[in-house]
């Protein structure tokens, strides 16, 4: 009796979370130029027009040159960092790790706001370059993690016996951590991709002028009238942001299975 | 190939001192077995031979050219490590072959050294295996494949067999003497296992808080050793804090407590000076127990035997001879000493060892 009910409170607050989504995914197939129920047909006809709008296009290659450079500069700093702190004794590491988590703890809007703060006091206007770097902070606290613990479970006497065989420190890097970290950088660099991808309320305050991203396009959007064109691109959203990191995870699994590597040790 | 020396090698981290002012050679192609207990610094001193740690002073030679300046990737050392560290995302053939790689050997020279290798550790067969796919005795061969395929000047084995089972240990330990012979690459072991040092070294260097106790080679640092750490080190001993009355051309003459009045041979007393504290070891495989006094020159007390530890073909016993508890282990044909025993206990002149106290 206790069980069942348990059953359908939780079924209950997964319909709660989820049916909008559904409901969106639903609707953006509609027919009918209203987004309501119930539906008119099936129809692409609003990803059509999502393909020839242009404002739409524009802030969709946007987001993904934002999300991939984001994913790319991340994932390498990412790495690096994430080398310096386990691989090396350097002085202040504690803190230095604290600082770089921190943007995960920090709110969203306080970091956005500080940021743009301090572009306006050492005077450097807003651009594409800076919304990039407001993303990669964002983004690095979760590749730092994932590549921090992936690294602690990597034997340093591997990377040992590879330089006692005469191989380079860089040589060391790319024959053996590398490809033993491959798993845990694909991972942070999906994190970092979807991260970018999604995130709207840095980007409201670093975007410069006249230059859109899909969720600020979908807000600008939003002020006129609900679209269904939204839903759309709601659901092209949804595929990129839950598809791409479902596809990494497989990708990652499947790796580390080639590599023998199943979890760090 | 080349000897390794160690010239006036000091290793500090912080405050704390790792290894003292050691100078140390290793004769080429021997087998040279750091031994002590863990944190004697042997591990310290094998990571300052391959380079993965540079020392706080003086000089590391590998054959006749100093290597302070050389890192590790250009000394050419076999390094074989205690969890075998052998590439998981390799293959076999790979990871023994990766050397090779960085060495402008050509594909079909690697193939057939890999290959020439894996037979060398018997292994012919696991080629493409993946490491994970092979038990850690076969994992640990693979890595001693990896760590020879390259002709290294010196091999570094840190601890190679702590990480196998017993049995297996044993074979191994035959194995990689027999290989180690067949190649002639000289080679440090580093290992706290006694019987694994005497079985397969030419040379013993037996260290202790950073120090060097004795280097010698087996049998001497076994029969002879230079200190009281020593001798407790390797097998079991016994040790009678005494006094050197005299110094003579036939020996030490000792005073001390169980035996009394003994005189130890010159060879056996190498390091006592003269008059004064001594301590006198003695084996206790060499502590006989018998029924009755000894005849010629042993050294004989009455005891009696306190505690039996039977163990097949041979027995541990402690006994008591007056204030003084001994232990003893002695091969048995039939039955051992029951406990209360009255026994003789029975030592040979050339069976102990003084030590200045």
């Amino acid at each position: 009796m206790g069980w069942n009910l348990i059953r359908v409170y939780a079924v209950l607050v997964y319909l709660f979370m989820f049916l909008p989504v559904a409901v969106v995914v639903l609707l953006s197939f509609n027919a009918s130029q209203f987004g309501a129920f119930p539906m008119a047909g099936f129809s692409l006809r609003w990803f059509v027009a999502l393909w020839e709008n242009d404002a739409v296009m524009r802030a969709f290659r946007t987001s993904l040159a934002l999300g991939f450079l984001c994913a790319i500069i991340s994932t390498t700093l990412g790495v690096l960092a994430s080398l310096a702190l386990v691989r090396y004794r350097i002085p202040g590491r504690n803190l230095l790790t604290t600082v770089l988590i921190a943007p995960i703890l920090v709110p969203e809007v306080v970091m956005a706001v500080a940021l743009l703060l301090f572009l306006n006091f050492v005077g450097i206007g807003r651009s594409f370059i800076m919304l990039l770097a407001g993303h990669v902070i964002f983004t690095l606290p979760f590749v730092i993690l994932v590549v921090q613990a992936r690294l602690v479970g990597i034997r340093r006497d591997v990377e040992e016996a590879a330089l006692s065989l005469g191989a380079s420190p860089r040589q060391t890097f790319f024959a053996v951590t590398l490809p033993l970290l491959m798993p845990a950088v694909a991972a942070g660099a999906l994190f970092a991709f979807t991260i970018s991808f999604d995130n709207i309320t840095g980007t409201l305050f670093w975007k410069p002028g006249g230059v859109e991203t899909v969720p600020t396009q979908i807000f600008a959007m939003l002020r006129h009238s609900i679209s269904p064109e939204i839903n759309a691109l709601g659901t092209v959203m949804i595929v990129l942001t839950v598809g791409l990191p479902l596809l990494g995870a497989a990708l990652a699994r499947r790796l580390a299975m080639k590599s023998g590597v199943s979890e760090p040790r | 190939m080349g000897a390794v020396s160690l010239e006036n090698i000091v290793k500090r981290f912080g405050s704390f001192t790792a290894v003292e002012r050691t100078s140390l050679t290793i004769p080429e192609g021997t087998l040279t077995t750091l031994l002590g207990p863990s944190g004697c610094g042997k591990t310290t001193t094998l990571r300052m031979i391959a380079g993965l740690l540079d020392p706080t002073e003086g000089n590391i030679v590998i054959g006749g050219r100093s290597v302070n300046d050389v890192p590790i990737h250009k000394r050419n050392l076999g390094l074989v490590f205690q969890n075998y560290a052998l590439f998981p995302h390799k293959t076999v053939a790979d990871n023994v072959g990766f050397g090779l790689r960085y060495r402008n050997v050509n594909r079909a020279e690697i193939a057939r050294r890999v290959q020439e290798a894996l037979e060398l550790v018997q292994l012919p067969h696991v080629a493409d295996r993946f490491p994970k796919a092979l038990s850690g005795g076969q994992q640990q061969r693979i890595a001693l494949a990896r760590a020879i395929v390259i002709e290294p000047d010196v091999l570094l084995l840190d601890e190679p067999l702590s990480a196998l089972d017993a049995n297996l240990r044993e074979d191994m330990r035959v194995e990689l003497k027999r290989i180690q012979e067949r190649i002639g690459v000289t080679t440090v072991f580093v290992t706290h296992d006694q019987s694994e040092a005497l079985a397969m070294s030419d040379q013993i260097v037996v260290m202790s808080n950073g120090r060097v106790e004795q280097v010698g080679a087996p049998e001497e640092v076994y029969n002879t050793p230079a200190s009281e750490f020593v001798a407790k080190f390797l097998g079991a001993s016994n040790i009678l804090d005494g006094r050197c009355l005299s110094r003579g051309p036939d020996g030490a003459e000792l005073d001390v407590p169980v035996f009394g009045k003994v005189i130890v041979p010159t060879a056996k007393a190498p390091h006592l000076a003269g008059e004064g504290a001594a301590k006198l070891v003695v084996r206790a495989e060499k502590l006989l127990l018998r029924d009755s006094p000894p005849e010629g020159g042993a050294f004989s007390a009455p005891a009696s035997v306190e505690t039996v530890d039977y163990q097949g073909q041979s027995v541990r016993y402690f006994v008591r001879s007056g204030e003084t508890q001994l232990q003893a282990i002695n091969m048995i044909d039939e039955r051992p000493f029951p406990v209360g025993a009255q026994v003789h206990l029975t030592l040979r002149p050339q069976d102990c060892a003084a030590l200045p106290g």
